[in-house]
């Protein structure tokens, strides 16, 4: 298989330009509508409704949307307003929702290992991301086990399998259809007796409106915290940007059920905005501890709430 | 799947229903708060715009403005543009051509592209009676190859073998040659997840079409996806010939609105939507049943379908053959309970009945659930035949046993015996309302009541507790009629 392009690492600039370009095209909407609302003339209401749509068509959500448009229309009365000063608002608005809520993942358990669970519904790329968070401790000095937990989709184990062999990270795994909750008990055992920094614990992707599928979520919690009552340390819910207002239905059933402690959102590389991040911030007030912008390895850096904001916007970095 | 917006949208017509005149005014301001639902259902905003002009552009017509129910008018409107903006016609798949017929399944990455894949094949081998053929042209993620293999063999379905290095488009090439030589008559490439704006895997997606010029090309969506859905599909039509879209996860609680926005942007068909994890959750996709679903109006095509395929034929003869002789005892409500659950529990037959939001909502208050419908079970099973065949014999002491012998209370046998003489009357009434003709009737009524599951549909009388499942009467003898 060729495969040798996704172990690729790239550098800090790289990661900023491809986060840029992926935002740009919504970036270059989003100033179009706002260079017509702004060009020479005063806004009027409609140019303001017409900005509302456009932060709705970013995924926003209707409140987060409602917000900045208030306080546009209030500084129109200010009289202040031109393109600049919009988007300045706008990236002031989104930073301030996000700003206290971006946390990287550390490394505090003691003793060790670290355990941290990975949840998410299908597809939103929880075992990409484990890899991803895997290599960045790797980076740190930290010693990273896996535990191979989604029992459930077929090849999934294997997949796991292959990352831990490109990383050197071993893999606790067992057969497909193994009880998820025992392998991760045996996987604790095994990061404590090697000595492992950091455990993580991967997961079959599951609708949050399966009740019997969540449950087995809350039986890896307590079967973890059977070794060590302060285990799983971080449970990392993982969004798919591309998704939209039902982010908000996933975190907090994921949230009640799981006991999630954070985020990390995937695939901001494309066009999606992952706009509801703003709404999730403002409702839940979760940690949000990275973001994906690839498929590569380096393709996951900690959250980075003005460039979002910025980036978000069209402003350069 | 669509609940909430079904709910969100009743909230909306409620206020409408039962007016004798309504304003522009009025219209225009119903038609904002639809707009709303539709939003945060995450309907693309094009869609939306489009939806709301021309359904306020009927709505203030003269017609509904004068009609007597102006707000029923309202009603059916929104209803006829969802059906049109759904796609008219349910679709098919183009597999009927000289073989191979190729089918190419794109997508982003995690839109559930080889789960599906699998789940095609397995619905084209078994409902169609086809030879397929499955190949991976996924060499990016890592075993994403083995994972369709795997697929193959739960599914028993043949898989191309993997030859480790190989490109996509060669693949795609020896999958072709492979499917012409042994035979297939479908073959089914499975792509690697994509993002639209990666140029090089864009370029490569369309180098394997190119290559092998599939009759059928499926975008798949996930149906949890927010706004982005238009920029995705708009990029994926640009560069292959789409002929469909598959919607998956349609089993999550999202509002649907990929599902509205699709047929819009792509100009193509919604022909599957994937409906859970397992291989055969995989549903032809009916555009004028989902209207009917989003806007509470219920599902009873789908229903009866669902009855057809669980029913035991030999049974429902039976069934049909007592009700005819006026009959109806223990063994039959037994009968009918276990249907049910063969049919997928009570949520099920909920979600597809018309008023569904309110019925689902009022059995869930009054603690009815697939548990009660087991007691019931129990109770019917703790009865001698004989009682079972003659109810009425029951006195106070066959009712303490039956409870002990059951784990119930007294309370619960009565409820029970209620409950069955209840549903008793209803099906001499059916009866000689006529069969068919009657029940189709009483289904209709949905429309009309919208919100309220329609009186017929519930045994008269029943004790709170069991105001919920009164679906069986009608089956068996509906069956009967629609063969």
């Amino acid at each position: 298989m060729t495969e040798g392009g996704s172990t690729e690492v790239t550098g800090r600039g790289g990661f900023l330009a491809r986060l840029r370009a992926g935002l740009q095209r919504t970036s270059a909407k989003l100033s179009e509508s706002l260079t017509l609302l702004v060009g020479t003339r005063t806004l009027e209401p409609a140019d303001l409704d017409a900005l509302e749509e456009t932060l709705i068509a970013a995924d926003l959500g209707p409140a987060v949307a409602a917000r900045i448009t208030d306080r546009l229309r209030e500084a129109r009365v200010v009289g202040e307003v031109d393109l600049a000063g919009v988007k300045r608002i706008v990236v002031e608005e989104v930073t301030a929702i996000l700003a206290p809520l971006a946390r990287p993942l550390a490394v505090t358990a003691f003793p060790r290992p670290h355990v941290i669970l990975v949840v998410g519904v299908n597809g939103t790329g929880k075992t990409t991301t484990i890899a991803k968070l895997g290599h960045l401790f790797q980076e740190e000095d930290y010693e990273v086990m896996f535990a191979a937990g989604d029992t459930f989709r077929a090849a999934a184990v294997e997949q796991l399998k292959v990352w831990g062999e490109r990383l050197g990270v071993p893999v606790v795994a067992g057969a497909e259809g193994t009880d998820a909750a025992g392998l991760a008990y045996r996987a604790m055992e095994e990061a404590k007796a090697s000595g492992r920094d950091v455990l993580l614990v991967d997961t079959a992707g599951r609708l949050q409106n399966k009740a019997g599928l969540m449950d087995e979520l809350a039986k890896i919690r307590r079967v973890l915290a059977k070794q060590d009552p302060s285990a799983p340390h971080d449970v990392v819910l993982v969004l798919d940007a591309t998704t939209g207002q039902n982010a908000l239905s996933q975190i907090e059933v994921f949230r009640e059920v799981a006991g999630v402690t954070g985020i990390v959102m995937t695939k901001l590389d494309g066009t999606a905005r992952g706009g509801v991040l703003v709404a999730a911030a403002e409702t839940f007030g979760l940690p949000i501890h990275a973001v994906g912008v690839g498929e590569r390895l380096g393709d996951l850096r900690p959250f980075d709430p003005r460039a979002f904001a910025r980036a978000l916007v069209g402003e350069g970095a | 799947m669509f609940e909430s917006l079904s709910d969100r949208l009743n909230a909306v017509f409620d206020k409408l229903r039962g007016r004798g005149a309504l304003s522009e005014l009025e219209v225009r301001a119903a038609m904002r708060e639809v707009r709303i639902a539709l939003l945060e259902a995450d309907v693309a905003l094009p869609v939306v715009r489009s939806f709301i002009d021309r359904a306020t552009e009927r709505a203030v017509g003269a017609e509904v403005l004068k009609s007597v129910t102006p707000g029923q008018q309202v009603v059916k409107i929104v209803h006829d543009t969802l059906v049109e903006t759904l796609g008219a016609e349910a679709a098919d798949l183009a597999v009927d051509v000289p073989p191979p017929a190729i089918v190419m399944m794109v997508g982003l990455q995690g839109s559930g592209k080889t789960t599906t894949t699998a789940k095609l094949a397995k619905h084209l081998a078994e409902k169609r009676r086809k030879k397929v053929l499955m190949a991976s042209l996924d060499v990016n993620r890592p075993a994403a190859q083995q994972q369709l293999a795997i697929l193959g063999e739960q599914a028993k379905v043949a898989t191309l073998p993997i030859i480790p290095g190989q490109q996509p488009t060669d693949i795609a090439r020896r999958a072709r040659e492979a499917a012409r030589l042994q035979g297939f008559d479908v073959l089914l490439l499975d792509t690697a997840g994509r993002l639209h704006v990666d140029e090089q895997l864009m370029a490569e997606m369309e180098a394997v079409a190119a290559a092998t010029a599939p009759h059928e090309v499926l975008l798949v969506v996930d149906a949890l996806t927010g706004q982005d859905a238009v920029n995705v599909a708009a990029s994926f039509t640009g560069r292959v010939p789409l002929t469909g879209v598959i919607l998956t996860r349609m089993d999550g609680d999202a509002r649907g609105g990929a599902a509205l926005s699709m047929r819009e942007v792509t100009g193509k068909p919604i022909k599957f939507v994937g409906t859970g994890e397992k291989l055969d959750a995989l549903e032809p996709f009916h555009p004028e049943r989902a209207a009917g679903r989003i806007l509470g109006m219920g599902d009873v095509v789908s229903l009866v379908e669902r009855a057809a395929e669980t029913l035991d034929a030999a049974e429902a003869e039976r069934m049909a053959a007592k009700l005819a002789k006026g009959g109806f005892d223990m063994t039959d409500l037994l009968a009918q309970f276990r249907q049910m659950k063969r049919m997928g529990g009570l949520g099920v037959l909920a979600s597809l009945l018309p008023g569904l939001g309110k019925a689902q909502a009022a059995m869930k208050q009054a603690g009815v659930d697939d548990r009660t419908i087991g007691r019931m079970e129990a109770i019917i099973l703790s009865m001698t035949p004989k009682e079972r065949a003659r109810p009425e014999i029951l006195n106070a002491r066959r009712k303490i046993r039956i409870a002990k012998g059951s784990g119930t209370t007294v309370q619960e046998v009565n409820r029970l015996l209620k409950m069955h003489a209840d549903m008793a009357t209803a099906m001499k009434r059916l009866k000689k309302m006529g069969g068919m003709k009657a029940l189709a009737g009483l289904f209709g009524g949905g429309a009309e009541a919208g919100a309220a599951p329609p009186p017929g549909l519930l045994p008269p009388g029943l004790p709170p507790g069991l105001g919920g499942p009164g679906l069986p009467p009608g089956l068996p003898g509906n069956i009967r009629f629609k063969r």
